[in-house]
């Protein structure tokens, strides 16, 4: 594995990239099993911070094992998504939108004051989410292969869904929810499955990522998160199981190129602003610009067969007529 | 004027302010500090809200779009405006709608920029909404490069430039001594009333109103009279980035301190506040707004300041699921 | 006065009008006949400028007018009644005839409001009620007179008379002849081609997106195939 790192250096891709690409990447699927099914849900920020504070919680404080902890985080994302999914599921389009960020919201909320709560409850002082400061010291016990092989699994499942009656059901309801409905597909039902297993990749991916970033807090979880995890199914595209993988690792990826091309310092040096101390805004303006863009250019995304297909022949115009058998 | 408006405001004012105060003393036990005081500043909180979310339900109400980027264009607003005041020496009076007239014009680029391609390929409204917030991280991305994020704000002589308050700077005592209101207050309670009875003046009886609601019933029978669609677009935009605008050099005199954030922590309670009043109720985004300054002042009053988000945003997620077409349901609906 | 060339029109993949030609000369009715789907909004739509022709020409008073928007098409006077009487439900009987002169800035606009409610009376007894509440007669009379109230040279009424009683189709058409009479020109299309030739001077026969017979509406009565086909 360094031997590989140290081959990809010199264009900005050691191992701490590698693995946030790979977070970035998983939560990418989880907001594409959604958006597979037409739901426009935001909430993905707040599974992962579910499954983020739970997994962290339980090895730091409760001292579990590493595995059984984040699989706990999965579950406790996927038993939210089942109270939170029933109600919320039923609405549509920017309604849900704007249900979902509330629900993101509220999680936030929730985790930061959860001691102070329990205190004015229980009337006993505890540190549980340690509030607005979070959870400090956390060991990295997440390695590349956990992630890889998370992935991989996430990615054999979209592959699998794509083929299935989950699936077809799913691109069904995507359509045309009613004619869905009247086909005989129990929409409801399968759009709550939907919602949990999207649940639980995001809450997966919060929690290998609490083991890798050494502290958490919960502003980490807010309504830029929910952007940012958009942002890679966008890029990537919705409608092929490659897509979110492909944009959130290019997405990922990004800044870093930028950084190795030198083309903040270039840029910097134009409008006469150091722009190397600005990532964070750096980073805002190409998740916004990559969302306008894909939206209104490329809305297949990335990964899309279809735009590389056309493209393919428009970059070969002469061989495709000749080229028939 | 229209008095049914004014009864809502002024019962979302006053009942919102009385029941959680009534629980509180009664229910529970718990004494409500200077509650005179606390009206007052549920009452200019509320207003810079309602005067936020009329601009969101406006954009909702006739085009039918959820503008995420609204609290960019309000972040945007008010920074032209105190930039007014502290590079180019402008008294606040001008400054003010120098920042309304910004607001404006970055309301209609992000029509141009983020709605105006789609609209043309009839896209989803989710692509809409999407690239809405592109075109809010890019505002606020730019806005932290150009004005950095340490935190500004308005200096103190154009504060006290305003009329009536060089003697008195700041705190104003009212006769009761117990409630300290600024001028500044007063004007941030009166300016967006007015600003909302003017629009729904607009709406309801000037021609250019009349064509919005047109274009909010069928767009295309306001093409087939000869009304110019797009300029419609552009003028609604506009019209909502004056509000946010004047929202966001209000809410920068209120709180004497203005960062780019302040559009991110106004964006989710200006989505509440249009949820609570019914998505695209352009009377049901004041009501709303004074409600949720209620709830927030009501929670700092009861010593549960650190809870208002939580009271906040699970009230935009309930009211939701029990009643998504808002408090005000259709009976107030000034949609065309 | 109206002049089509060669018009082509669809949507993704299906074609709508196959490159249809035709002309309304000035102070004629002319009406479009066919049955449903054979292309008949779809032209009047395009006309409009609501559509954007894939090919052919359209030329108004001798102006190309091809592709251009529908409020500019609107405003030169060219104007369509549209299908299913799309008033404005929300707004008042007289906002709508209000909105119909929504670009005017002549001071006639209050005694035409005034015309139009002398010639149906029924609309200035409900001037001020919401015209969602009118009946269907009452509203086709009221999209009607909104158009009126644009002052157009040419008036496009997309099936007038669809899902009215007998005895309001025989007012439509009533209608239709004093506007004639006033000396508007009048493109109709409709589905009821008995009363559309009884009124109109020339008329065009659409199947599927083309022009299969054309001819002056008394010969095309007389046609044994246009009698089969649309008036048996």
């Amino acid at each position: 594995m360094d031997a590989v790192f140290d081959f990809l250096a010199p264009v900005g891709l050691n191992e701490t990239n590698f693995q946030f690409m790979l977070i970035a990447a998983i939560l990418g699927c989880s907001i594409y099993v959604t958006l597979y099914g037409g739901m426009f849900s935001l909430a993905n920020a707040g599974f992962m911070a579910i499954g983020t504070y739970v997994s962290v919680v339980l090895t730091q404080r409760y001292d579990w094992p590493f595995v059984p902890a984040i699989i706990a985080g999965m579950v406790a994302g996927g038993l939210i998504a089942i109270i939170v999914g029933l109600p919320v599921l039923r609405l549509s389009d920017i309604y849900l939108a704007i249900a979902t960020i509330g629900f993101g919201e509220v999680v936030v909320v929730l985790i930061r004051n959860f001691d102070r709560i329990y205190e004015e409850i229980f009337d006993k002082k505890i540190e549980i989410t340690g509030g607005g400061k979070g959870i400090k010291n956390i060991p990295v016990t997440t390695d590349t292969l956990h992630l890889i092989i998370f992935l991989l699994i996430v990615v054999y499942f979209l592959y699998r869904m794509q083929h299935s009656r989950f699936g077809r059901a799913l691109a069904a309801i995507r359509q045309d929810e009613t004619v869905a409905a009247n086909l005989g597909i129990n929409v409801v039902y399968y759009k709550n499955v939907a919602f949990i297993i999207g649940a639980m990749i995001a809450a997966g991916a919060g929690g290998l990522s609490g083991h890798l970033n050494r502290v958490i807090e919960p502003d980490d979880y807010d309504f830029d998160r929910a952007v940012d995890i958009l942002t890679y199914a966008v890029l990537g595209g919705t409608t092929f199981f490659i897509g979110p993988v492909v944009g959130g690792m290019v997405l990922r990826y990004l800044p870093e190129l930028l950084r190795r091309l030198k083309v903040l310092s270039f840029v910097g040096s134009i409008v006469g602003r150091d722009l190397t101390n600005e990532q964070a805004a750096v980073d805002g303006i190409i998740n916004g610009i990559v969302l306008i863009l894909f939206i209104v250019y490329l809305p297949g995304g990335l990964a899309d067969p279809q735009l590389w297909k056309s493209l393919y022949r428009r970059l070969r115009p002469n061989n495709t007529q000749k080229g028939a058998p | 004027m229209n008095l049914r408006t004014l009864f809502y405001v002024l019962s979302a004012i006053f009942l919102g302010f009385l029941i959680p105060y009534l629980i509180a003393t009664y229910l529970f036990n718990k004494e409500v500090l200077s509650p005179e005081q606390q009206l007052a500043n549920a009452m200019w909180r509320g207003s810079i809200y309602s005067l936020f979310a009329l601009g969101y339900a406006l954009i909702f109400s006739i085009l039918g779009l959820l503008n995420l980027a609204h609290s960019s264009v309000f972040m945007w607003g008010g920074y032209i405006g105190l930039m007014s005041v502290l590079k180019l020496d402008m008294p606040i009076w001008v400054a003010m709608p120098v920042g309304m007239i910004g607001g404006g014009l970055v309301a209609v680029s992000v029509d141009v920029i983020a709605f105006m391609p789609l609209r043309r390929r009839n896209a989803p409204r989710i692509s809409q909404l999407i690239s809405s917030i592109g075109a809010s991280v890019i505002l606020l991305s730019l806005a932290t490069l150009i004005f950095s994020s340490t935190p500004k704000r308005f200096p103190q002589d154009s504060i006290d430039a305003l009329p009536g308050t060089a003697d008195k700077p700041l705190t104003w005592l009212l006769d009761n001594a117990n409630v300290r209101i600024t001028p500044i207050q007063i004007a941030i309670f009166v300016i967006p009333i007015v600003l909302m009875f003017l629009l729904e003046y607009m709406v309801n009886s000037l021609k250019i109103g009349k064509a919005m609601r047109v274009v909010a019933f069928n767009q295309r029978i306001a093409r087939l009279l000869s009304i110019n669609v797009g300029n419609i677009f552009a003028f609604t935009f506009f019209l909502s980035g004056v509000l946010a605008g004047a929202a966001g050099v209000l809410q920068g005199l209120a709180f004497n301190s203005m960062t780019p954030y302040m559009g991110a922590t106004v964006a989710l309670k200006g989505l509440t506040v249009i949820v609570l009043g019914g998505l695209g109720n352009i009377r049901g985004a004041v009501v709303g707004g004074f409600l949720v300054a209620n709830i927030e002042i009501m929670s700092i009053a009861l010593g549960y300041g650190w809870l208002s988000d939580a009271v906040v945003f699970s009230s935009l997620f309930l009211i939701l699921l029990v009643r998504p077409q808002g408090l005000l349901g259709e009976s107030g609906k000034m949609r065309a | 006065m109206l002049v089509v060339e060669d018009l082509q029109v669809g949507y993704g993949a299906i074609i709508a009008l196959r490159g249809i030609s035709f002309k309304v000369e000035s102070g004629q009715v002319v009406t479009l006949i066919g049955a449903n789907g054979a292309g008949k909004s779809t032209t009047l739509n395009t006309l409009s400028g609501l559509l954007k022709p894939r090919a052919g020409r359209i030329l108004f008073e001798n102006v190309d007018i091809t592709g251009k928007r529908a409020d500019v098409i609107s405003q030169k006077g060219l104007v369509q009644v549209p299908e299913g009487r799309l008033i404005i439900a929300p707004m008042t009987v007289q906002e709508n005839l209000e909105m119909g002169a929504y670009k005017r800035t002549d001071s006639e606009i209050n005694s035409d409001i005034q015309q139009v409610f002398e010639r149906f009376p029924r609309l200035g007894e409900r001037r001020k009620q919401k015209a969602g509440s009118l009946s269907g007669g009452e509203q086709q009379m009221l999209a009607v007179g909104r158009a009126l109230m644009m002052r157009p040279k040419l008036i496009m009424l997309d099936e007038p008379s669809m899902g009215l009683a007998p005895m309001l189709v025989n007012e439509v058409f009533s209608i239709i002849r004093t506007i004639k009479a006033q000396g508007t020109t009048i493109l109709l299309v409709e589905q009821n081609a008995r009363k559309a030739l009884q009124v109109a001077d020339y008329a065009y026969v659409l199947e599927r997106g083309s022009i299969v017979k054309e001819g002056s509406a008394a010969a095309l009565q007389a046609d044994e195939e246009v009698i089969q086909a649309y008036l048996g």
